[in-house]
Parts: structure tokens; C-alpha cells; sequence
């Protein structure tokens, strides 16, 4: 008898489909299901760079305690890709589950012996149900998720909710997938014993938390951030946050009395124009963002360097992807802190915001608009596809209607009729942050002229050594005044005192709290602390200091977190022990506690006499 | 260029416009381009324009990208906002700047390789999108600031300073303009200030995107024999299809003309344009027909100046966009920030 996984609340259901195939919004609704049972999923869509024909996976980890990490392995496997059978069911924890469609026999080789096989016939029973072509395909999914219902005893009301939701006044839609969804269900209740080892049970650990992705989150904090000018040209995985901004927008943002639109988007020709159009309207007051990824990020980095040189707010949200080059478009990683740390030639350095989830990077898209008007310079915020393109659960947005936009230092016109001195590039209050004016505002005070060239404190042309050295340290002053502003790193200290550090920073989030708390669970205790911004506040080299042996969790090769705090905080480089997780999937706690528990054994000191 | 300062006293019965200011008031830091340069002339055109049409000079923003053309811009409107951005990008940021603010006027100054070469794409797309703005490229064929090489508007077997014939065919800017659907497209010549000044102002009171191809001599790069780019051709050559007053809606129409001599066009705002004809039928404002009519004198050798192309009813991007009468840029945290009800109701649809 094959032994077979048990659990309740926690396994990880993976789905492998064809692009194209209408899968998506039935995979969605099944993790979504579950979450109104009260407890906490996390799906991941692993996709290909394509529309229709090539594979695609949606994984959803089901977690009572609410780990929202990726895991790694499957549990149970709906496999609907004949292309990718075999990888997919070896891909299957020892004693798993398979549910494939069992309208064609397979040959025993294919299968696992360990394995527990589900073969329900989705062909055939929708051959039977449907007569038009494209429905008896669409409708083979919510079929295995009616199947699915039965056999991991998911409570059918929550999915026909969902339903109802989704086709709110399309009755016809609305039957016809409740029908689909019952034709599955029954099927699997008369030919298996249901539920399966593998058991969703009602629980009450969702609470108030939402269900969104991350571009859309980032899009809302924009238009709450009081962007009104958004440039961005299409690039994956960044355009759905401009596209939502969009939609927000026309929800939103709309002129009540008039209907006109408080709002410009435009789709750019390239990210050379997307950068040059945020640049331009920030110049001239309106709060202005872009959003792209890796490759427009090198595109841009020539208007960058303008900006921080001639001192322009603009909001750039780099949804990273798999570099270098074209790199893996549909894959994550946080490869971009180095391009985005120091985009340009010459001497520069930009503000970075990590958010680790949708809420944060609704915060933090809000935040870097304040930021960008604060600092007159390039604020970065550093998502990548696990967070923009999955939906995570998270804690509510929330917003202080008190709350008022930073709009920075502005030289009004009452200020220039008053006489007050203005110095476009003049540091009056030791911040390093200097005045600016918006065009238009005083007939004969205030207007300067914007270059990327050097000048002097009152923005006259000016290639002398000693005005460029006058400004290039200022420069330097205002960066150190962004780390007063930029939000502080956060420590998880551990409940016993800790040899070890950990940082981690962005998407890596969920994956570190697991890999935390499975480590104490197995004796290693670790102090970890997640940078939020740069540039680096004086708590990481505190932190750093602290602790003999500090790791540094990052998804990329080339550890461009650490090169950046060796570089830029002065941290002690021996101490760094470098965790890499860089082939395109969202890191594991699985990697982080193998990697750090390896770290740990190899660095316990035994004493000489005990060990003879 | 000279090293004089330019003195700021100035004569007290010097005549004011009609917002108060003297044409002083519109120039700029003395320009240190090449004494003779084109450039400097349209420079001058452009004061006389914008102190002619009673413009308050803070109520115009100038962009430009880079090259000697690019300079320019320090060079008149001192009290206007300037922005000298990256090389053949101004078209972007002039766009933002225009996405942020409806009420100022937008000039936008080019040259030949900032926007011919590099800087094409941004041409054109910020065309094609009618972005209301002045959209000047100061022509010379020749890469000035870099001493000499040929631009790409460069005439095919035009020769360099150096003699060497240029082989590549010129890019034909007017003839992209009218097909990307500039609404007001225009030539003329840095050395006839008659033609060109009342030009900007009818390109300035244009509703859309408005172009101006001006040819204007690099003395110092490509103002010999063998190029098609100097004072002395572009002087032989020039045939200009008609001579162009503009009358600002307000002002009376008084001078008579013959019947036939004068087209007026009548623009949606009410100004007219009114066109003394240098050419039988030509008509300005059949597009189709203008397209063929340059291709024909083009090929002829002629270089045809003069209001090439007008729509008398242009539409603009913030048409287009449908956004806000008040400009985007002072709009406020109410008027933006659609508050935490709202965010509550979002948050509980996605739950």
C-alpha cells in the first residue's frame, strides 16, 4: 500500500497548464476558496514569456500558520501539461498526490509508484456537457477545481460565492460555471473517497488582511501618492502597475462636476521617453512616476543621471526581473540595486525603497512621491515580479486623510515678491536640499535655467573646479539628509540570544520569517534585521557590529546588497556570509535554513579539548 | 561672440507692449555662439515675436537638448524657465513639462542633430501625440559644437567643409512633420527675419503641435561653396510659397489687397492668418496636396519656405487626454487623494 501524505491546512497544490488555456482565473478562484475558509494561501504564477502554447505553473501553498513564502515541492500535482509530465511528477514530495485527466489511459511507467493517482476523465466529461469547442476547453478547469473541492473537502459555497462575485449580473456565466463546478465535484465524490490525506478545514487566521498583488498596490499608492503624470512604455513584468494606475485613476480621479480627467497617462515610445516625460512634469510641479523594469532601467540611466544632477523629483518603481540583458523576463530576482544605486555615468547615488509586500509598496509608491519632492532627486522603488504579479495576502492599506503631500522646498511667488534671495542650486539651511521655483511663477524673480551641465549656486553656467566641487558635495549633504527621511531598517530579534545576523531585504521577506522560525525550532538562533531603504541608517552598521558572523540574504549572484553595505556603509566585509538565490524562482525558507544551517555548523566552535 | 556685458540701463521712453514690458525684457544673456551664427537670428525672432504678441515672458518655458541650436535658449526670455535637457530628448520632457502645466507656452528648440539623428523617435512621437508647443529646429546640416561632421538633414552630394561629398539621402523634416500630422508646419530662413517673425507668432498662437524647419547658416562649419546650407544658397534657392501676416483675434483686419493676392484663413480661436500668395494656388491647408507639391520642388532644387501647412482646427494632447482645465501641477492633496473611505471600500473588495 502506497504510504501517502497527511495534513491539514498545509501542503502546497501545484497546477501545470498551457498558456492560453483559460486556467488562470480558475486556479485563482480555487486559492481564493481557501482563503475564505479562514486560512492563509500564497499562489505564485510561474510563467512563460509567451500568450498561448508554452507551459505554465500556479503553485498555491496552503498555510495555517501563515507562512507566505514560496516552499519549494508540490504535495499535490493537477497535471494538465503533457509536455512537462515528467519534470512535474518528479517535482512530487515522496507519497504525494496526482490529479490528471484520465480521458486517454497512460501507461503505468508514467506514473510514480508512490504516488496516489487521480485520474478523473475532464475531456470526456465535458465532451459530454459542452458542444462548443472553446467551452469544453475552458471548462475542463473549473471542473478539476469542482474535483478539487470534493477531494480536499473545500466547502463548494465559498467557490460559488466567488462566482457570484466575478459574474455579478451575468446569470448565464454565473450557471454554467456553477454547473462546471458541481460536474467535477460529483465525479470525484462518487469515484474516490474524499476527502484525500490532504484537507482544507475551516479556520480563522486570514482576519482583516487583503488579497492583491503587488502593481496593483504600488498603482494605488501612486494615485494616493498624488501622482498625476505617469509616462511608462510596456515591459513584463511592470505594465500591469501602469495600466492599473490607469484604471484607478479612472475610478478615482475624475473631475466630479466636469468629468475630465485629474490625470495624464501616456504610453511612451520607449523608456528613454517615459523617464524624459516624468522628468519634464516633475520639473514643472506635477507629481510624476514611471514604471518599468531591469532592461528600461538601462535605458533610462542617462535622464537619471540628469536628474540628480540638475536636481528633478521623479518616482521610478522598477519591478525587478532576471538579468542581464532580456535575462529571464518572467522570473524574479532583486538584481537591479547596483544599475539602480548608482544609474549614470559619473558620480551619482539614488534612494532605494524595499518594500517586502503589496502593502509596502503601496506605502512606499506613496512615500517615494513625498521623497522625490523632499530630496529633489530620483527615489527608486525596488518591487520585482514575486511581488508585482502575485497576489499575496497582506495587511489592509491605510490612509491619514490628515496627511499632506511633501511637496519640498518651493520658493513661492510671494516669497520671490518679498526679495527673499533665491539661488536655484543655494544650500540655505545646511541640508544639502536647495530651493526650487515652478516655471511660471514670478514675472521677473525665480526663473533659472535647468542643465546637466555644472553651474554655480545660482544655476549660471559654470565649468570652474571650484563650483563643481561647491556642488558635488552638497550633493553628498542631501544624501545624507535622505537617510533621516528614508524608512528604517526593522530587526526580528530572536528569542534567544543570537551569534548570528541575517539581513534580507524585499520579496525575500516571507521565505526569512519561515526560515527564522524553523532555525530556533532546530536550535540556531539568528538576529535578523530587513533594510528598507538607501541609503543605510547607522542601526545596520550597529547591527553588523553586533553580531560576529552576519548573513546576507539576497536573490541575486553577485551580492549587490553586500557590495552596497561594504561600499557605502563602511560595514566590516569578513563578517558578511553571502546566501544566493538567483535561478529565477522566488527564494525558499527550505534554501535559507539548509544554506544558514550549513553556514552554522561549519563556523560552531568546538573546543580543542572536548573534541579529543 | 563678444564679451561685452550687455548694459542694463536703458532709455526711458523705450516703447512697453501692452502687458508692460519693453522688448529688453525679453532677451537674454548674450549669446556666445560664432558672430554671424544663424542661430542668433531666430533668437531675435523670437523676442520680436513673443514682446509683438504681449506675452509675459514668465508665462513661457524653453526647452532644448543639445548642440549649438540647444544653446540657445539662454539667449532670449531671461525670465522665462529654461531646461537644457540630454541630447535629442527636449521632445519628452517638453511633453511632461506640458502634461503638468496647460497654461504656460512651450518653445521647443532643436537642431538638426538633436532631432534629425538622435533625437528622431522623440520628434516624432511627441508629433504624432500634438503636444501644443513651438517646435523649432534650427537647421544647419552640420554638427556645429563638434566641428563640422554632417547632420542628417545634410543634402545627398553637399559638401563639407573639408570637401568631402556627403552619400546618405537628407532626412526631409517638413515632409515627416506633415506625415506624423503636425497641425502648422513651416520654413524659413534665419536671414529673413520679415518671413519668419510673424511666423512663430502665428506658430505660438497654433493650438497644437506646430513646426518650424528654419535654415540657418553655420558660418563656421558649413557656410562655403558645395554646401546647400549657406547664406548664398540657401538665397538663390529659396522660393517662398507666400508671405504670412498674422492678425491676432482682436486686432482689426485694415490692409487691402487685390482679390486672389490673399488667402485668410481663419483660425478656431478667431486669429487670422492672413497669406499674401507668392505661388498660384497653393493652398495651405490641403495636406495631401502640400505633400505633393514639396516633393515636386524638392526635386526641382528648390527650397520652398513660407506656411507650408496649417489646420485651422487642430485638437492637442490634453484634448485628447481629456484632462483638467486646472493645470495638473496645482491640483491639490483634495483634488488627488480620493481618501480613506474610499481606500476601506477597496480594501474590502479585495478580500
Amino acid at each position: 500500500m502506497t504510504k501517502r501524505i497527511d495534513a491539514i491546512n498545509d501542503f502546497v497544490v501545484k497546477f501545470a497548464n498551457i498558456n492560453g488555456s483559460g486556467s488562470a482565473s480558475a486556479n485563482e478562484i480555487f486559492a481564493r476558496s481557501i482563503m475564505r475558509m479562514g486560512v492563509p494561501v500564497s499562489p505564485r504564477n510561474i510563467f512563460p514569456s509567451n500568450i498561448q502554447g508554452l507551459p505554465t505553473w500556479y503553485e498555491v501553498r496552503v498555510s495555517e500558520s501563515g507562512w507566505l513564502g514560496r516552499r519549494g515541492g508540490a504535495d499535490l500535482l493537477v497535471a494538465m501539461n503533457p509536455a512537462t509530465w515528467d519534470a512535474d511528477i518528479e517535482e512530487i514530495e515522496l507519497g504525494g498526490y496526482v490529479l490528471y485527466d484520465s480521458s486517454k489511459p497512460l501507461p503505468k511507467s508514467k506514473f510514480r509508484e508512490d504516488l496516489n493517482i487521480i485520474g478523473i476523465p475532464l475531456t470526456e466529461i465535458c465532451n459530454a456537457a459542452y458542444t462548443d469547442s472553446r467551452q469544453r476547453q475552458l471548462f475542463k478547469n473549473i471542473v478539476y477545481v469542482g474535483a478539487l473541492s470534493a477531494l480536499l473537502d473545500i466547502d463548494p459555497i465559498e467557490i460559488e460565492k466567488l462566482f457570484s462575485e466575478q459574474f455579478k449580473g451575468k446569470e448565464a456565466l454565473l450557471q454554467s460555471n456553477v454547473n462546471a463546478l458541481r460536474l467535477g465535484r460529483d465525479y470525484a465524490l462518487q469515484h474516490f473517497e474524499c476527502p484525500i490525506g490532504l484537507r482544507v478545514q475551516r479556520a480563522d487566521n486570514v482576519g482583516n488582511r487583503i488579497f492583491v498583488d503587488g502593481n496593483s498596490a504600488a498603482a494605488l499608492g501612486a494615485v494616493y501618492g498624488g501622482a498625476s503624470v505617469c509616462a511608462w512604455y510596456p515591459i513584463t513584468p511592470s505594465s500591469s502597475l501602469a495600466e492599473t494606475f490607469n484604471r484607478y485613476c479612472h475610478k478615482l480621479r475624475i473631475d466630479a462636476a466636469t468629468g475630465k480627467h485629474r490625470f495624464a497617462v501616456i504610453q511612451a515610445e520607449d523608456e528613454l521617453a517615459s523617464i524624459g516625460m516624468a522628468i519634464g512634469a516633475g520639473w514643472n510641479g506635477a507629481r510624476a512616476f514611471t514604471a518599468t523594469s531591469g532592461p528600461g532601467i538601462s535605458l533610462m540611466t542617462e535622464f537619471i543621471g540628469l536628474a540628480y544632477f540638475a536636481e528633478i523629483p521623479v518616482t521610478i518603481i522598477n519591478v525587478q526581473r532576471g538579468g542581464p540583458s532580456t535575462g529571464m523576463p518572467t522570473r524574479t530576482q532583486q538584481s537591479d540595486l547596483l544599475s539602480c544605486a548608482y544609474a549614470s555615468h559619473g558620480d551619482t547615488k539614488h534612494v532605494m525603497l524595499f518594500p517586502e509586500d503589496p502593502t509596502e509598496c503601496f506605502d512606499f509608491s506613496a512615500l517615494g512621491l513625498d521623497l522625490a519632492d523632499r530630496l529633489q532627486t530620483p527615489v527608486f522603488v525596488m518591487t520585482d515580479l514575486d511581488i508585482g504579479m502575485n497576489t499575496r495576502l497582506c495587511k489592509p492599506f491605510q490612509w491619514d486623510d490628515n496627511r499632506e503631500y511633501d511637496r519640498g522646498k518651493i520658493m513661492t511667488h510671494a516669497e520671490l515678491e518679498s526679495g527673499k534671495d533665491f539661488g536655484r542650486y543655494l544650500d540655505v539651511d545646511g541640508d544639502g536640499i536647495p530651493y526650487r521655483t515652478y516655471p511660471g511663477t514670478h514675472p521677473t524673480r525665480g526663473a533659472y535655467f535647468t542643465r546637466g551641465t555644472t553651474r554655480d549656486r545660482y544655476a549660471r553656467y559654470s565649468e570652474a573646479g571650484a563650483d563643481y566641487l561647491d556642488n558635488m558635495q552638497r550633493l553628498l549633504r542631501k544624501f545624507e539628509t535622505a537617510k533621516s527621511l528614508v524608512p528604517k531598517p526593522l530587526l526580528y530579534p530572536a528569542e534567544k540570544p543570537a551569534r548570528f545576523g541575517a539581513i534580507f531585504y524585499g520579496s525575500t521577506s516571507p521565505a526569512m520569517e519561515e526560515a527564522l522560525d524553523v532555525l530556533a525550532s532546530r536550535g540556531i538562533h539568528v538576529n535578523a534585521l530587513r533594510v528598507r531603504a538607501f541609503p543605510f541608517q547607522d542601526e545596520i552598521n550597529d547591527f553588523v557590529a553586533s553580531h560576529p558572523w552576519v548573513f546576507v540574504i539576497e536573490q541575486n549572484r553577485d551580492a549587490q546588497l553586500k557590495t552596497l553595505l561594504v561600499n557605502e556603509a563602511k560595514v566590516n566585509p569578513t563578517r558578511l556570509l553571502s546566501v544566493l538565490h538567483y535561478d529565477g524562482t522566488p527564494i525558499t525558507a527550505r534554501f535559507i535554513v539548509e544554506q544558514i544551517a550549513q553556514h552554522a555548523s561549519a563556523r560552531t566552535v568546538v573546543p580543542l579539548k572536548r573534541a579529543s | 561672440m563678444t564679451y561685452l556685458a550687455k548694459p542694463k540701463l536703458h532709455h526711458p521712453a523705450l516703447a512697453k507692449n501692452k502687458v508692460g514690458y519693453i522688448r529688453r525684457d525679453y532677451e537674454g544673456a548674450v549669446s556666445t555662439l560664432c558672430a554671424g551664427c544663424g542661430h542668433d537670428s531666430i533668437s531675435a525672432a523670437l523676442i520680436q515675436a513673443c514682446w509683438e504678441l504681449d506675452i509675459e515672458p514668465h508665462r513661457v518655458a524653453k526647452l532644448s537638448g543639445i548642440g549649438c541650436s540647444s544653446k540657445t535658449p539662454t539667449y532670449f526670455l531671461g525670465n522665462s524657465h529654461g531646461f537644457n535637457s540630454v541630447h535629442g530628448r527636449m521632445p519628452s520632457v517638453l511633453t511632461g513639462a506640458n502634461l503638468a502645466n496647460r497654461d504656460l507656452l512651450y518653445l521647443g528648440v532643436s537642431g538638426d542633430g538633436d532631432s534629425a539623428s538622435i533625437g528622431l523617435g522623440q520628434f516624432a512621437h511627441s508629433i504624432r501625440r500634438a503636444v501644443n508647443m513651438v517646435y523649432i529646429v534650427e537647421n544647419n546640416g552640420v554638427y556645429g559644437l563638434t566641428k563640422g561632421q554632417f547632420s542628417a538633414t545634410a543634402d545627398k552630394g553637399s559638401k563639407s567643409k573639408r570637401g568631402v561629398a556627403n552619400s546618405d539621402e537628407p532626412l526631409d523634416m517638413i515632409g515627416m512633420a506633415l506625415l506624423l500630422g503636425a497641425t502648422f508646419v513651416a520654413r524659413s530662413f534665419s536671414g529673413d527675419k520679415e518671413q519668419l517673425v510673424p511666423m512663430i507668432k502665428a506658430a505660438i498662437e497654433h493650438k497644437g503641435a506646430a513646426f518650424i524647419d528654419v535654415i540657418s547658416p553655420c558660418v563656421a562649419f558649413n557656410n562655403h561653396a558645395g554646401s546647400t546650407k549657406s547664406y548664398d544658397y540657401v538665397r538663390h534657392h529659396n522660393e517662398a510659397v507666400n508671405r504670412l501676416d498674422f492678425i491676432v483675434a482682436r486686432d482689426e483686419i485694415t490692409a487691402d489687397y487685390a482679390p486672389g493676392e490673399v488667402v485668410n484663413v481663419t483660425q478656431h480661436d478667431g486669429s487670422v492668418l492672413r497669406l499674401r500668395k507668392l505661388a498660384a494656388d497653393y493652398d495651405p491647408t490641403d495636406r495631401i496636396k502640400v505633400m505633393h507639391y514639396l516633393q515636386q520642388r524638392s526635386a526641382a532644387g528648390e527650397v520652398v519656405t513660407g506656411l507650408l501647412y496649417v489646420n485651422p482646427e487642430p485638437s492637442d494632447l490634453h484634448e485628447h487626454l481629456d484632462t483638467v482645465e486646472t493645470p495638473l501641477n496645482q491640483l491639490n492633496a483634495r483634488e488627488l487623494c480620493p481618501g480613506s473611505v474610499a481606500l476601506e471600500r477597496i480594501n474590502a473588495s479585495l478580500r
